[in-house]
């Protein structure tokens, strides 16, 4: 634990905290440029450009090494790694616009394809005279641990450029994103824009090669704005919220890995973003799943006490005696249940229901709520038949399903539409008649 | 001689059965890669063939043992789960469906890299690089330890590799999941509504197909690698894609062209250094990625309807089928303004829109003796007038019928009746020449349909 948190607080040796700082900073910048590749719908765009970064990192070797120079010299491999990524994209790009392939499969023909042959070079530098492929398939996977202090300050630099060159971009960005037509009817360069935005993410992927590798950098660029999205609607704050949960992936993630030197740092920052993502998507107040499901239960209970409620005030109209047996109600086997008692215990505790010995009463407080409810059905009862064309026998099912949303205004619209013809007492907060019959649990109810 | 027969044996030991399963493993994932490419569905075989990895390694840890059933049922459970899960996302997520994919995918993947580890860091079998690469040179046929039991022995087969007895296995199943279900998984494929209205469960098929495809990736991968299976359910696929317009064509010709780059991709990967004088061999999985990129780049450039380069000549042909068309319909015009009916060629040219079509234009309708050229000057012959006729009276026929019905001024219909004039066919202007005046809105006669 100890171990942790000096990691953690950058105590753990010079090294250490460099790494832990760069992977920190990857995080960010994938996390804003990310937000405007996943805007754009171009998430996948960035899997093939990582993957078609495999045979440029093997050419460059070669060529390196055939002119005598340092193979394993990290700016030369980027370069080439940055050479075949666009390459690749510019692959594709050229297939869609040139065939009848769509993008899906020309994304993943690319990708496969450029991997393969970066497969092949591979093998063909195990081959060579010169001997070891010097680690290059670490950039498979990624190694964090394997960042030499230049690589971590080089590396650092680059994301925090691109991270202003983002920053100073997002209103463009974004529109490009959002209403790229609009953008270049109000003269923006759009190509250009997008050309920019694609360097922006080539310079992250490559980036991201050495800390999490060619196959999960992807994940760095697509899990953090995905997870932004269930926070908020605006494209700045999810830029922001998005560059603080790359980062913390980065940092947590790295971090772990430190801690355990035998977890791979890539793949356990692509998991901490992941658990990020899977926290957002259930707890976010608006877009959660949690919340809407609490949505949903209160929804459902409020249309259960309305109803009770409205079920509980049929049986009573009319009647001195407001007390009535659960069992005799209409629909009576919608309340058997444990759910049902649940209701009637709810109910009892706001103080709307009263329990008479065997029998429930509605209370002062129960009779006005009711008489609300019963109100609002028959209004728009009244509405489908005076208005609609329904006969009186049809209304009620509709009437169930709106009854627990009319809002105000459109009641006071319906009572004027229903007293303009004549079809509403006007007497106040008291229901009208209902249209139809009220069935046989609730004797003596017929209308006239 | 004997040592000809000891390389032959060396290749039916060695390469035979390496090639075999590398091309077992093509042509399954190219079969199931046409119902992918047909639902635009592509990308989920990338996915799942990233997503199966935690499955294999769950189904290991709980098997606790290398069980070819259990890694199978852990990563067939895991490619429906990735489908789900990426579906889930996409609901509930709003984002893309390419984001949600990345999302899933590539969290699942660092999950199984991260089992991995636990699982056993000894356990050379589950290595990450081994799922991506495969061990294709892992796969061959020893002999069977008593002495010179024949090759079709049971003894002998016995000892067939295990991972090419598996895909054998896959494939057969695939191809007669495929030729079984062909119908509903057409109409599924192109129309899902349809299928559901039909009445069988179009989505459920989907998954079905899901679990296919996670088979075929999990028989293949500890061969031939995930990246084989990503190039094969595409490349294939996009190759027969382009090479024709019907579905069953189509499969068969995947099929075959996943045979072919298997077979080539081995045997440049295997012998090709050999025949450039170098020493070893290259990555075979890589190389048959390579070659069926290759046949689709091929495709894309050569196919005979939809490559680059039939479209390309197409669209000359058209530029000078119109130009052609333009040339004759002016000189017919300059006839009827005065008698010789002669125009300058220069003027002419750049009546037709110049260019490398106008210069063809005048020399193709000069070979053909639709028009002579004197002095400087173009005039049709009787041969060309009577071609043009027909032309101008298509033309004249639209001019008419845009003012008469569509309800155009006289002055805007010819730039529309030009475009229109070059592509009318006979039962068009059959019927725009019902009702049709004897002349055109700007009161010049409209040439009756033959000279007669």
């Amino acid at each position: 634990m100890d171990e942790v948190l000096r990691i953690l607080t950058f105590r753990a040796g010079h090294n250490t905290a460099v790494v832990l700082l760069g992977t920190t900073l990857l995080g960010v910048a994938a996390g804003v440029v990310g937000t405007f590749a996943v805007l754009r719908k171009r998430a996948l765009m960035s899997d093939a450009l990582s993957h078609a970064t495999f045979p440029g990192i093997g050419i460059a070797f070669i060529v390196a090494t055939a002119l005598g120079g340092q193979g394993r010299s990290l700016p030369v491999l980027l370069a080439g790694a940055a050479a075949s990524g666009v390459l690749g994209v510019l692959a594709v790009q050229a297939i869609v616009r040139h065939s009848r392939l769509r993008e899906d499969a020309s994304i993943g023909a690319v990708l496969s394809v450029f991997f393969g042959a970066g497969v092949v070079l591979m093998s063909y530098i195990q081959n060579m005279a010169t001997g070891s492929e010097g680690g290059l398939h670490h950039f498979i996977y990624g190694q964090t641990a394997a960042m030499s202090r230049t690589d971590a300050w080089l590396l650092g630099l680059l994301a925090a450029g691109a991270i202003a060159a983002a920053a100073l971009l997002v209103k463009e960005f974004a529109l490009v994103a959002f209403d790229e037509g609009f953008a270049a009817v109000q003269g923006w360069p759009v190509s250009l824009l997008d050309l920019l935005m694609m360097a922006l993410v080539v310079l992250v992927v490559v980036i991201g090669l050495q800390a999490v590798g060619i196959i999960l950098v992807v994940a760095m660029l697509i899990v953090p704005p995905a997870a932004a999205r269930f926070w908020t609607e605006r494209v700045g704050v999810m830029v922001v919220i998005s560059g603080v949960l790359g980062g913390l992936s980065g940092y947590l993630g790295s971090a772990a890995s430190a801690a355990l030197p035998r977890l791979p740092a890539g793949a356990v920052i692509v998991l901490t973003a992941g658990s990020l993502f899977l926290a957002s998507l259930l707890l976010t107040p608006r877009r959660g799943v949690l919340a809407a499901a609490a949505r949903r239960i209160r929804l459902r209970a409020s249309i259960a006490r309305e109803h009770l409620l409205r079920r509980m005030y049929e049986a009573s109209e009319g009647r001195g005696e407001p007390a009535v047996d659960l069992a005799d109600l209409n629909g009576a086997g919608r309340w058997a249940g444990p759910m049902g008692r649940l209701l009637v215990a709810w109910l009892t505790a706001r103080g709307l229901l009263v329990r008479r010995g065997e029998r429930l009463a509605l209370t002062e407080e129960g009779l006005t709520e009711a008489a609300a409810v019963t109100r609002r059905h028959r209004l728009w009862e009244e509405f489908l038949v005076t208005y609609a064309d329904v006969a009186s026998s049809h209304v009620h099912r509709a009437a169930d399903m709106v009854e627990h949303v009319l809002s105000e205004p459109m009641l006071r619209e319906l009572e004027d539409a229903l007293r303009r013809r004549g079809r509403l007492p006007e007497n106040g907060r008291t229901p009208p008649a209902s249209p139809h019959p009220l069935g046989p649990a609730a004797p003596g109810k017929e209308q006239a | 001689m004997a040592q000809g027969t000891d390389q032959f044996g060396l290749f039916l030991r060695l390469d035979l059965p390496a090639m075999l399963t590398a091309t077992l493993a093509a042509v399954s994932c190219g079969l199931l890669g046409n119902f992918l490419l047909l639902r635009r569905q592509s990308l989920m075989g990338d996915a799942i063939s990233h997503a199966v990895l935690p499955g294999l390694v769950a189904g290991f840890l709980l098997s606790g043992e290398r069980s070819t059933g259990a890694m199978f049922l852990g990563a067939a459970a895991a490619g429906v789960v990735t489908a789900v899960l990426i579906e889930l996302v996409r609901r509930l997520g709003r984002v893309e469906p390419g984001a949600a994919m990345g999302v899933v995918f590539s969290v699942l993947f660092a999950l199984g890299v991260v089992l991995i580890r636990f699982a056993d860091a000894g356990n050379i079998d589950l290595d990450p690089d081994c799922v991506l690469n495969g061990q294709l040179e892992g796969v061959f046929w020893p002999p069977p330890p008593g002495e010179d039991a024949g090759l079709l022995s049971p003894a002998s087969l016995a000892m067939l590799p295990r991972e090419l007895v598996t895909l054998l296995g896959v494939t057969l199943v695939t191809v007669l999941f495929i030729a079984g279900l062909f119908k509903e998984l057409r109409i599924a494929s192109f129309d899902p509504a349809l299928a559901s209205a039909l009445g069988f469960n179009a989505s459920l098929l989907h998954y079905v197909l899901m679990v296919f495809v996670a088979g075929a990736v999990v028989a293949s991968f500890e061969a031939v690698g995930s990246i084989l299976v990503i190039a094969m359910l595409i490349c294939p696929a996009a190759t027969a894609r382009l090479l024709t317009d019907r579905l069953s064509t189509q499969i068969w010709i995947s099929a075959v062209a996943a045979l072919a780059a298997g077979v080539m991709g081995y045997i440049l990967a295997a012998f090709g250094p050999g025949w450039l004088g170098a020493g070893g061999s290259l990555s075979a999985a890589g190389m048959i990625a390579v070659v069926s990129g290759a046949m689709l780049a091929g495709a894309i450039v050569a196919a005979p309807r939809h490559g680059v380069i039939a479209r390309a000549l197409h669209r000359r042909r058209t530029v000078l089928t119109i130009a052609e068309e333009d040339l004759l319909a002016l000189l017919y015009r300059a006839s009827e303004a005065n008698a010789p009916g002669t125009v300058g060629e220069e003027q002419a040219r750049t009546a037709i829109g110049d260019g490398w079509a106008a210069k063809r234009a005048i020399g193709r309708l000069h070979r053909a003796g639709l028009i002579e050229r004197r002095d400087g000057s173009l005039r049709a012959t009787d041969r060309g007038r009577e071609r043009a006729r027909s032309m101008v009276r298509t033309h004249r026929l639209w001019e008419s019928y845009l003012v008469r019905e569509v309800g155009l001024r006289a002055d805007h219909v010819h730039g529309s009746a030009e475009h229109l004039e070059h592509v009318t066919d006979r039962r068009m202007k059959d019927a725009l020449a019902r009702e049709a005046p004897l002349l055109d809105p700007h009161r010049r006669p409209i040439p009756p349909a033959s000279s007669e």
